[in-house]
């Protein structure tokens, strides 16, 4: 069963209605209450709405193209990822410990929370439905090759997977491989083979254009 | 005790991961919203959110949507802090659904 | 991966084995069910960090605990032959681990 489906939509899912908007109206009875209360203001929500809008898997990109082409830069990323962010313009304090997980050409990471959905959100802002579904937060341990196969990633048997359950307040990058054939692009063309998925982890970063 | 029903690692019986994503609608943003904020004013922590979904009835733990537990979440540690209580929570709505038209 | 955290107060450092502890008790634990009772070994100390299953009941999470990423064969916790260099790695808080041998 899927979840996080718009509920403003027929999925032909069997939840009824009701008891979809029950919940939908139910936060904006909260949020009055609160506001009323003086517990939280328009201004505490507006700044988390603005604070998430700001934060996209483009952050992560910039990081991982930046690390690429630099390996000094890369070596301050993996040995000390909050300053490093912070010399790309990215804020990454709120996360209370962060560890990159640089991908090889023998070694592939990937991230899930078993638990419930932790993920490095101030960096590369809300997760994926598929980050948050039972299915993947049930398989990720147990098949993962199985789950990078689905996202189109064949890996033979001398690559080794390790796959991190990120458990606790440790927030996890995978600095995905560079792609072959890409030394002659520019750190924003690089940038443009980096997806959010090869910083889960679930795939490689694109592979460059052919030449046209 | 059994294991959580939140604690699924390794559990059998998944099945292909659906890929689909969703424009988030607005009670997802502003539940999202209100979660950070409640955390950034020190009123509730991100352990004791995950607490009361871990504490949730089960089938509605696998029925509800994501933002949905976070809501009944926010709700059920509020009333927990005696910030809010339920009768008040249900008086807002009813206000809501009379100013609404709902049917 | 990065610097790790020389504590002298920690119980284990990278590369001592350890086993993760079987206990089965209430409240908001950590440390997930499929990897209760596993043997690894400490592939970082990550630092002290403020115990989640004290803060999840309004508690203020001290003392801190020493969270360590401990690394397990995906052979040793699923029981059959899943890639055998493939590795499961979980932060896990100290008081969840025993040594090993």
């Amino acid at each position: 069963m899927s979840e996080g489906h718009d509920t403003d939509q027929d999925h032909g899912h069997q939840h009824p209605k009701h008891e979809l908007s029950y919940y939908a109206k139910r936060i904006y009875a909260i949020r009055d209450l609160l506001l009323e209360k003086g517990v939280i203001t328009d201004k505490d929500i507006q700044c988390q709405v603005e604070y998430q809008e700001a934060r996209s898997p483009a952050n992560g990109a910039k990081l991982v193209a930046r690390a690429w082409i630099d390996p000094a830069f890369k070596a301050r990323l993996i040995g000390d990822p909050k300053p490093a962010c912070a010399e790309m313009g990215i804020d990454a304090t709120s996360i209370n410990e962060f560890v990159v997980l640089e991908n090889t050409e023998k070694v592939r990471h990937m991230v899930v929370c078993t638990l419930c959905s932790c993920y490095p959100r101030p960096i590369l802002g809300r997760p994926p439905d598929w980050y948050k579904s039972f299915n993947y937060r049930q398989r990720a341990v147990n098949d993962p090759r199985g789950v990078m196969r689905e996202f189109g990633l064949g890996l033979s048997d001398d690559v080794a997977v390790r796959i991190h359950d990120s458990t606790a307040d440790i927030r996890y990058l995978v600095l995905p491989l560079r792609p072959k054939g890409t030394e002659g692009l520019s750190e924003t063309q690089l940038a443009k083979l980096v997806t959010r998925d090869s910083m889960i982890g679930v795939m490689d970063a694109l592979p460059a254009l052919p030449p046209s | 005790m059994a294991r959580g029903h939140h604690d699924i690692g390794g559990l059998p019986g998944a099945g292909k991961i659906d890929q689909t994503e969703h424009e988030l609608s607005d009670w997802e943003i502003l539940a999202d919203a209100v979660n950070q904020a409640l955390g950034a004013n020190g009123i509730k922590r991100t352990d004791e959110m995950r607490r009361a979904r871990e504490e949730m009835d089960s089938a509605a733990y696998r029925d509800m949507t994501y933002y949905e537990r976070w809501i009944a979440s926010i709700e059920s540690i509020l009333i927990e802090k005696k910030i809010l209580t339920k009768e008040e929570i249900d008086r807002k709505l009813a206000e809501f659904e009379s100013k609404w038209g709902e049917p | 991966m990065g610097r790790a955290v020389k504590l002298p107060a920690s119980k284990f450092k990278a590369g001592d084995r350890v086993r993760v502890k079987f206990e089965d008790r209430p409240g908001h634990i950590r440390t997930p069910w499929y990897i209760r009772g596993k043997t690894g070994w400490i592939e970082r100390v990550h630092g002290d960090f403020l115990n989640p299953e004290s803060l999840a009941f309004g508690g203020d999470g001290l003392p801190k605990r020493t969270l360590y990423l401990v690394a397990f064969n995906q052979s040793d916790v699923w029981g059959k032959a899943v890639g055998s260099k493939d590795k499961v790695l979980v932060d896990i808080y100290e008081h969840w681990l025993s040594p090993a041998v």
